[in-house]
């Protein structure tokens, strides 16, 4: 019984790390219909640019902040250069650009910054919490998580910018003619989406080490949370992180063993595509002509 | 009265499929202008031309200010507002979110006492406030989308088709509304229609559009009565 829960607690906080990257996947696709299969390769080079200024000795924070604003940075001129011409593109360009820019981030993460494996510090105490439940860095980069989905729920709910920025994605055309800037709105979402797989990166890499590939199996995790929450709700796709968390982990634990963990991804990928392709939480919109 | 928007030599085509042959027409200052014609005559292509929504050529300038190449977002912030063809409604938000983000580009202290004076014109807005735009009934979505385009503050409106797919009853409710608009709003209208009759009795003066051409023009008053322009283009 103890591992059991032990399982759902750390299930639970690899879910955090499924849930943002979840989310940045999702308000990439509610703004352009695609699925941006780089988002694990920007996230594993943020989490190298933050490693990069913790050893030039800047304090964890510090490196953190720096690197999330440098993250937004690459993902606002990622989508300026290399997506905005492809706006009209056929949807095939737009997905040989996302494997393109896949391929390249990787490259560029192991040109850089080499391809040995490497250590990730973590803020938070090593010594187990709660009665030996759950570890500091399980507790303390749940709590992370939790801080950027609800500072980005606020910032989408509550702000004008976060409603121009539903609006253009939701509908482009009448968004322009209420004066949106509907173009730096797809911007935004980019560096958005890039900082917060910056977090996630920071916050998983201590628990998996930092190579190059560190984030392609997340992605497919994150990918199929997305999809079990559904791949058109926010909401959705960070309660589906955090549910593949757990079910990678039990599955793992009592089912399949480690070694096939990954399948169970594949799995909740085609079960949900055959039985339920909206997603448990994907929004049907209900319009009246 | 002086001109607010003068379009001369107006040239609009979709890809290799001209639709706009040259067309020449002015909107006065605080009147409401109209536009006529058949289905396929150019009338929404002419609003989406001075919104900038597509490449022409010619001329259009707004209170003498050449909007020809500018970005859509920027004619808009000249204070040019468009209720667009097919009423533009954000489906997925609010009511409440569309009139917010008819008034996107301000920012005076104004806009609760507008969303007030808007629950004036429209009530049913207020009933409906929370609740997300795309279970309106059309009419009201058509009310939605005229809120939220006065939301802006306009000089200008451009209105397409208000009456495009509402019961006759709705209709009526919707031009007796834009009556009283017309009159407490410092706001100019263009209006396209193909309900005709509704239309002349709104405006001032009438243009009327035959594939991409305008035919006709004159006051709205004296086109209503002139039994030969409504037999030929108007047909009734």
């Amino acid at each position: 019984m103890e591992g059991f829960i032990h399982q759902v607690i750390s299930g639970i906080a690899t879910g955090g790390i499924y849930a943002s990257v979840a989310l940045a996947l999702v308000m990439i696709y509610q703004a352009t219909h695609h699925v941006n299969f780089a988002q694990g390769e920007m996230a594993t080079f943020s989490t190298y640019i933050t490693l990069t200024f913790i050893n030039a000795g800047l304090s964890y924070w510090l490196a953190f902040g720096l690197a999330f604003i440098v993250s937004f940075a690459i993902g606002v001129l990622i989508e300026r250069i290399l997506m905005r011409p492809m706006q009209n593109a056929p949807v095939l360009s737009s997905v040989g650009i996302f494997v393109g820019l896949l391929l390249i981030v990787n490259s560029l993460s192991g040109w850089f910054f080499d391809y040995t494996i490497k250590q990730f510090p973590t803020p938070f105490p090593g010594k187990p919490m709660w009665g030996g439940y759950v570890s500091g860095h399980e507790l303390g980069s749940t709590g992370v998580t939790l801080v950027v989905l609800i500072g980005v729920y606020l910032f989408f709910r509550h702000t004008r910018l976060g409603l121009a920025m539903r609006a253009a994605a939701f509908n482009p055309v009448s968004s322009r003619l209420v004066g949106v800037r509907v173009g730096w709105m797809l911007a935004l979402g980019w560096g958005l989406a890039a900082a917060i797989g910056s977090v996630a990166g920071c916050m998983v890499a201590p628990i998996v080490f930092l190579d190059p590939n560190m984030m392609s199996g997340i992605l497919l995790y994150a990918f199929a949370g997305a999809l079990l929450g559904g791949i058109d709700s926010p909401l959705g796709a960070v309660l589906g992180g955090f549910a593949v968390g757990v079910i990678e982990n039990l599955g793992g634990a009592y089912v399949v063993g480690t070694e096939l963990k990954l399948t169970l991804a594949l799995v909740i990928i085609v079960t949900v595509l055959t039985i339920k392709p909206s997603g448990l939480m994907g929004r049907v919109v209900h319009s009246r002509v | 009265m002086p001109a607010l928007l003068e379009a001369k030599g107006l040239h609009a085509a979709y890809g290799e499929t001209k639709v706009l042959h040259g067309l020449d027409f002015v909107v006065q200052e605080g009147g409401v202008t109209t536009l006529l014609g058949a289905n396929g005559a150019g009338k929404t292509t002419t609003l989406r031309a001075i919104c900038g929504m597509l490449r022409v050529q010619g001329e259009i300038t707004f209170a003498g200010k050449s909007l020809v190449g500018m970005a859509t977002e920027d004619i808009v912030r000249l204070g040019i507002a468009h209720v667009p063809d097919g009423r533009g409604t954000f489906m997925e938000l609010t009511v409440e979110e569309n009139m917010k983000l008819g008034a996107y580009t301000r920012n005076d202290r104004g806009v609760a006492g507008d969303f007030e004076r808007m629950f004036g014109y429209f009530p049913r807005l207020k009933e409906r406030f929370r609740q997300q735009a795309g279970t309106l009934s059309g009419g009201e979505q058509q009310m939605l989308a005229i809120a939220r385009a006065l939301l802006l503050r306009p000089k200008l409106l451009l209105l397409d088709e208000p009456s495009v797919g509402l019961a006759p009853l709705i209709v009526r409710e919707i031009f007796d509304i834009m009556r009283r608009i017309r009159a407490e709003e410092n706001v100019s209208m263009l209006l396209v229609e193909q309900n005709t009759s509704m239309a002349l009795a709104f405006a001032d003066y009438a243009y009327l559009l035959e594939t991409g051409r305008i035919v006709v023009s004159g006051p709205a008053a004296d086109i209503g009565k002139d039994e030969s322009i409504r037999r030929s283009y108007l047909g009734y």
